[in-house]
């Protein structure tokens, strides 16, 4: 991967000075990646170019990868971290602000071109404008072609930046070693705290102004919340005013907000309406059927009510998770005997739900081919057979005034299938029938009179009789 | 010397006081294991045999024990006083748990010589009167020990010479194989027993020296085959007494066993004068032995009372009852079981027509052994987890039906007419379209999947599946794979040669044909391997064939999922179009009447890899040529713009230049598909039809039969090309390594080399069923783009292939035996364990490039 900077001030070979590269000369060095090399391509007195070239050993890359797809990777190719790191470690001097026979030199600002002929831009082209543009550069983006063998295919998102600036070296090469990692956003390298030091120290004097701050910081930390709270604490603590700093923390609550309890005002909202359900029907034991990472069964495990819990998931990473929130390990030995977690496959009969007041489906039944939620229904309903069964799933009416949701497309990559609120009545009459179940639907969220509650319930009881 | 008789399955409780010398006899006439000794396992739990503290630990202990040996079918001896009631209570309970015979062996040792002997051994420092009490405890109960329910019982004087045999379970005829004609409820149909021996080619004699009440009429096969009376001999029927008579006679002839059936129970316990209901057919069988003199009664119940509850036969292999028998029983001996055999599994309720209601043990039959069974009639006899019901109500006007053993074949001939009247109707639920076992195949059992796992195949004689394996497919079984209906076999993964020996290649074919020299193969198939998708491809004659043969009620023709049993279209319609094209194309082959067959199944590629992998191909392998050709051509084009570069410059050229290359590789793998008419199907294997896997043809077969498929739809299938080697032969190994340097120059994916022979065995096994030999090309897209480069190549060359042939091997074994037990029609349980244990395998990490 290549990145090239060109000085137009005449004389412009002061730029080795600067950089402390000697045109004349190539200058290699091994870096931990691979190896850097430093050489001109022009050095006139009106145009001078240096460029940095990094490679990256790709076998040493991917050693040990897991899925195949990772040994054809982009990684020697595109401006990323690497190139980051490989710039603090051959260009540090100039990066210090340092020149040793021309002091005076570093200083100055200078008509600088920078040009990356290859970079990943996630968020598209214009996120390299966001991310420049505030610092006064000029910025242009050019596509890379995905394939012209296969226009069908769509564009690539890898793109030719060309920035251009009057500026000094030292604040070009700061910017280029933050910014070029946040708009590639996949670090090679673990992020620690040591990390949220370099961020302050490169992003001095800019980066607590930029407009951008919040993706700068959270994609430099790799989303990591703790992480991006410190750099926010340092950044903001020291360099803003009273006022500012409110503004920055009423942001970033707001932002909180929006990414986190938006979404889980519903969820929370299901949870309670099942887990009061499950209560108002005197319900004792309960096997929690696709319980996921645990949130209802933390729920049900809080109220002594529920004497009985067992938690079954298909997906044992999910099962890991659950056992750590539900802090299995740790539990009272009078509390951790109230409750399991297990895995297992509601396409599969399985004896270990045998004999529990009530089962759960939270979400559960349209992650299933429609073909194959005949298996489910048997298993649940013939050989478990709880007195009690309460199913929520999508109400896909609900579906139209989700904004961002394109048309036909459901709301979970998983999903199979969404059903509508008669499609779900069908469904539901159809299991009384087969199994002798009676049920009542109720829906969760708020109703909207066209459209239905975004998610609704159905709770299926055995009648006394048939129990 | 005086010999004791012990069934062979036992519980043994030895009863004598302290001193009595029990531990002595149970030494010297049982092995170590089979003896559980109290004072072994109350110092087993507190370091103290005498801790009389620990005793109750102690027992809990043993009895656990106890409960698994006799469980596994294991003869165990209590070692421990049992000299009062309440403590051989236990032992009889254990004993009618498990379905054994209690057995009493008393050491009658005199009061003194007990005392004797305690006091000259140190560790039993308790006094004179605990042996004085035991001893007075063992008086008061000793003669009781039959009516407790020990069914046998030794009392043994001191230092008498005593001699332990163990007989044999009545039950215990593994040692007769048969061939064997298992009759179903005769039930007095004496006409249609006839004709059915003669069906079954019986013939007729007369008895040289018949006894009455018995006549002379026997039977007997001209190859000596047995029949086996599944009971329910009397009642309902016109000639019970012929009936009774042609069976015991073949009986006393040693040409056939009868078991006991509920009919023959009862009307024994009439002829003995007991109190039972005149009802349910009991009235024929009286009215027939009207004319009969008390001693030719007696006769009759003696043979009816003779009759024992099951059999089992062909060391294990067959188990008959009249009402069946789960797996546990088989073998054993209790009431229970006797219960069992006559009336099955009842759940204490009773149907409309009050009859009760019968608890379907079949359906959870889990056992080896085939069980045959009758008692309740059925319009068809039927498969069910290897368990038949052949009582098909001959006496009802149904037909009287025979299985012949081993051959697995029901022959039937029918009622001549309605004798009685069913209480219930005999038929099956309306609406039934599919055979009952496809019915419980509906929903599989997590217990036939989970946890570590040893399956026996007919080409490796176990494969384990570890736990976190099954873990791993579990998942991917239940979140991705298609109905379990329709997947009865996963391909094995491929491995390729060992590393080249030329430098500038990972892979070439010569490797491979060394490997199969070594191996002892002669003669190799060379196949072009198509870069594609894999996958399988099973094609059904017409809609029944689909609902018949897999018990799919989807309505799908036929199916074409993946290497991992993904369906391969989101598309039904797109699904059905492909299913519809191979399927023509069979009709027009011949393939249906070929190979009497509606239904097939293919191993294949499906082309363009593109169809399949575009998400990848979009993301990843696309994305990263262009990445490379922009980001190389901008380096060049720097390099070349400096003389200190110039060297460089020299470099990247050859690196621009490979990923330049990787793009046309990828390119030749895609292609634009809006219909089915834009993919290519490349069958190379034939894995299935009816009742035939042909693992059992060689690979010239597999292409030449599908080369004629792929010409009767040249537009849709390809007819792969291929070539035969000899690999001893240098000069035919040389052209085709020169044919895959032709079909892979331009970025052609390879060659894949398979032994003559689909199974092929060396001297230390199964060998490789194929080896893939990919192109240099090719693998820019396994290795990356420019993996060929001086500095890189080196550095790949050191690679194993140990893991992946090991895997290929099993995998390879448990896809042909699911396909074998789906031929067979085994149960799909037995099928899909198969399969699941395929895709468990694949979460074995492996190298990925390989």
């Amino acid at each position: 991967m290549l990145l090239s900077i060109t000085n137009t001030a005449s004389p412009a070979a002061d730029l080795g000075y600067i950089l402390h590269k000697n045109p004349a000369n190539l200058f290699t060095a091994d870096v931990s990646s691979g190896r850097a090399m430093v050489f001109y391509t022009e050095a006139s007195e009106e145009r001078c170019t240096a460029c940095l070239l990094l490679e990256i050993d790709p076998v040493e890359l991917v050693r040990g990868a897991r899925r195949a797809e990772e040994y054809v990777n982009d990684r020697p190719y595109t401006a990323s971290s690497y190139l980051a790191a490989t710039m603090s470690r051959v260009f540090g001097t100039a990066m210090a602000g340092n020149c040793a026979q021309r002091p005076e030199l570093p200083a100055r600002a200078l008509p600088l071109e920078i040009g990356v002929p290859v970079i990943r831009s996630r968020g598209g082209p214009e996120m390299a404008a966001r991310l420049f543009e505030p610092l006064g550069y000029t910025v242009s983006v050019e596509r890379h072609p995905l394939d012209a063998a296969f226009p069908e295919w769509g564009e690539s998102s890898y793109y030719r930046l060309g920035l251009r600036a009057r500026a000094t070296v030292r604040d070009v090469l700061t910017h280029l070693s933050v910014l070029l990692p946040v708009l590639d956003d996949e670090k090679h390298y673990f992020v620690g705290a040591e990390e949220v030091e370099k961020l302050t120290r490169r992003g001095e004097g800019w980066l607590a102004s930029h407009p951008m701050r919040h993706t700068i910081v959270s994609r430099y930390l790799k989303r990591q919340s703790t992480l991006v709270d410190q750099a926010f604490e340092q950044l903001l603590g020291s360099e803003t005013s009273e006022v500012e700093q409110a503004e920055a923390v009423a942001e970033k609550a707001a932002h909180v907000e929006r990414e986190l309890e938006r979404p889980m005002t519903l969820h929370t909202h299901r949870l309670h309406i099942v887990a009061t359900r499950l209560r108002e029907l005197g319900v004792k034991s309960v096997a929690d059927l696709g319980c996921g990472e645990g949130k209802l069964l933390r729920r049900l495990l809080a109220d002594r009510h529920f004497e009985r819990i067992l938690g079954i998931d298909v997906s044992h990473r999910a099962l890991e998770i659950a056992a750590e929130r539900l802090r299995l390990d740790r539990l009272p030995e009078r509390q951790r005997a109230r409750i399991e977690i297990a895995q297992g496959s509601l396409l599969y009969r399985d004896r270990r739900l045998a004999g529990f007041d009530a089962a759960t489906l939270v979400e559960v039944i349209e992650h299933l081919d429609p073909a194959r939620l005949a298996a489910l229904e048997r298993v649940v309903f013939e050989f478990a057979r709880p007195r009690h069964v309460a199913v929520t799933t999508p109400n896909r009416e609900y579906n139209a005034l989700f904004a961002n949701l394109p048309q036909g497309k459901f709301r979970h990559g998983d999903h199979r299938f969404d059903w509508t609120r008669a499609e779900v009545a069908e469904w539901t009459r159809g299991i009384e029938k087969r199994f002798g179940y009676r049920a009542r639907v109720e829906s969760i969220g708020p109703v909207d009179e066209a459209h239905g509650a975004p998610s609704q319930m159905a709770v299926f009881s055995l009648p006394e009789e048939a129990r | 010397m005086r010999i004791l008789d012990l069934p062979e399955l036992s519980l043994v409780a030895l009863v004598g006081v302290s001193g009595s010398g029990k531990s002595t006899f149970a030494r010297r006439h049982f092995r170590p294991p089979e003896v559980l000794s109290s004072d072994y396992f109350r110092g087993l739990v507190s370091n103290d045999e005498n801790d009389q503290e620990a005793t109750r630990d102690a027992f809990e202990t043993l009895y656990y024990v106890m409960s698994k040996r006799l469980a596994r079918g294991l003869l165990t001896v209590s070692d421990a006083t049992n000299v009062r009631p309440e403590d051989r209570k236990k032992l009889i309970e254990q004993a009618r748990q498990h379905h054994v015979l209690a057995a009493a062996i008393v050491l009658d040792t005199p009061e003194r010589v007990c005392q004797e002997r305690n006091r000259s051994r140190a560790d039993r420092d308790f006094g004179p009167h605990v042996v004085r009490r035991q001893s007075a405890d063992l008086r008061r109960g000793l003669a009781n020990l039959e009516k407790e329910g020990f069914r046998y019982v030794h009392v043994v004087r001191d230092n008498e010479q005593v001699e332990i045999r163990r007989t044999k379970a009545w039950t215990d005829k593994k040692d007769q194989a048969g061939p064997f004609d298992i009759v179903g409820d005769v039930h007095g149909c004496a006409d249609e027993l006839r004709s059915l021996l003669t069906r079954l080619g019986w013939k007729r004699h007369e008895m040289e020296a018949p006894e009455e009440p018995w006549g002379a009429e026997t039977w007997r096969h001209p190859e000596g085959r047995r029949a086996i009376f599944l009971g329910d001999l009397a009642d309902r029927g016109p000639a019970v007494l012929d009936a009774i008579r042609v069976a015991r006679n073949m009986i006393s002839e040693g040409n056939a066993f009868c078991v006991r059936g509920n009919h023959d129970d009862k009307f024994a316990r009439w002829l003995r004068g007991k109190q039972v209901q005149v009802k349910h057919g009991l009235e024929c069988s009286i009215a027939e032995v009207e004319p009969l003199t008390p001693s030719e009664r007696g006769k009759l119940a003696a043979f009816l009372d003779g009759l024992i509850s099951h059999y089992v036969f062909d060391g294990g292999r067959l188990v008959t009852a009249h009402a069946g028998l789960r797996e546990p029983l088989h073998g054993r001996a209790s009431a229970g079981v006797r219960e069992f055999c006559m009336y099955g599994e009842t759940s204490g309720e009773t149907d409309e027509f009050g009859l009760p209601v019968r608890h379907d043990w079949a359906a959870e039959y889990r056992g080896k052994a085939m069980v045959v069974y009758g008692h309740t009639p059925v319009p068809e006899p039927e498969w069910v987890n290897n368990t038949a019901n052949i009582d098909t109500g001959a006496v009802f006007g149904g037909k009287l039906t025979a299985l012949r053993y081993p051959e697995r074949e029901f022959v039937s001939v029918p009622a001549g007419r309605e004798y009685a009247t069913p209480l219930r109707p005999i038929g099956w639920p309306a609406g039934k379209n599919r055979t009952s076992q496809q019915e419980l195949d509906d929903v599989l059992d997590l217990q036939d999947v989970t946890g570590r796992r040893m399956i026996e195949t007919r080409l490796l004689r176990a494969v384990t599946i570890r736990e976190e394996n099954s873990i791993a497919a579990l998942e991917a079984m239940s979140r991705f794979a298609a109905d379990p209906h329709w997947l009865i076999y996963l391909p094995p993964t491929m491995s390729p040669p060992e590393t080249s020996a030329h430098a500038n290649y990972l892979e070439r074919p010569e490797e491979a044909f060394a490997y199969f020299a070594k191996n002892g193969v002669d003669r190799v198939v060379c196949q072009e391997k198509h870069m594609g998708s894999r996958a399988v491809a099973i094609v059904c004659r017409h809609a029944d064939a689909a609902r018949l043969r897999f018990g799919a009620e989807d309505g799908r023709l036929g199916i074409c999922y993946t290497r991992t049993g993904r369906p391969f279209f989101h598309d039904a319609e797109d699904e059905a179009a492909l299913i519809a094209r191979v399927r023509d194309a069979a009709s027009r082959a011949g393939f249906w009447s070929e190979f009497d067959s509606d239904w097939f199944c293919f191993d294949c590629e499906l082309l363009p890899w593109s169809a399949k992998a575009r998400e990848l191909l979009v993301t990843q392998y696309a994305a990263v040529g262009a990445a490379g050709e922009a980001s190389l051509q901008a380096s060049l084009a720097a390099l070349e713009s400096n003389p200190l570069t110039a060297e460089m410059a020299a470099v990247y050229r050859s690196r621009l230049d490979s990923v330049r290359r990787y793009r046309e590789a990828y390119r030749l793998y895609c292609w634009p598909v809006r219909a089915i008419e834009d993919y290519r199907l490349a069958p190379f294997h034939l894995m299935a039809s009816e009742g035939a896997v042909h693992a059992d043809k060689t690979n010239r077969w597999h292409m030449e039969t599908l080369h004629r498929l792929a010409a009767a739809d040249p537009g849709f299938l390809i007819a792969t090309r291929f070539l035969e080697v000899d690999t001893g032969d240098p000069q035919s190994a040389a052209g085709a390594c020169q044919w895959w340097e032709e079909l892979t120059a331009k970025g052609g994916e390879g060659m894949v080399v398979k032994p003559l022979d689909f199974v092929s065995m060396g001297a230390k096994g199964l060998i490789q069923p194929a080896i893939k030999c990919r192109g240099r090309e090719y693998l820019r897209i396994v290795y990356g783009p420019e993996y060929t480069a001086p500095d890189q190549l080196p550095k790949l060359r050191a690679r194993s292939t140990a893991a992946k042939r090991s895997l290929a091997v099993r995998e390879f074994a448990l896809g042909l035996e699911a396909l074998h037990r789906f031929a067979a029609r085994e149960p799909l349980r037995r099928v899909h364990e198969c399969v699941f244990a395929v895709l468990a395998l694949e979460s074995e990490p492996v190298d990925p490039r390989l």
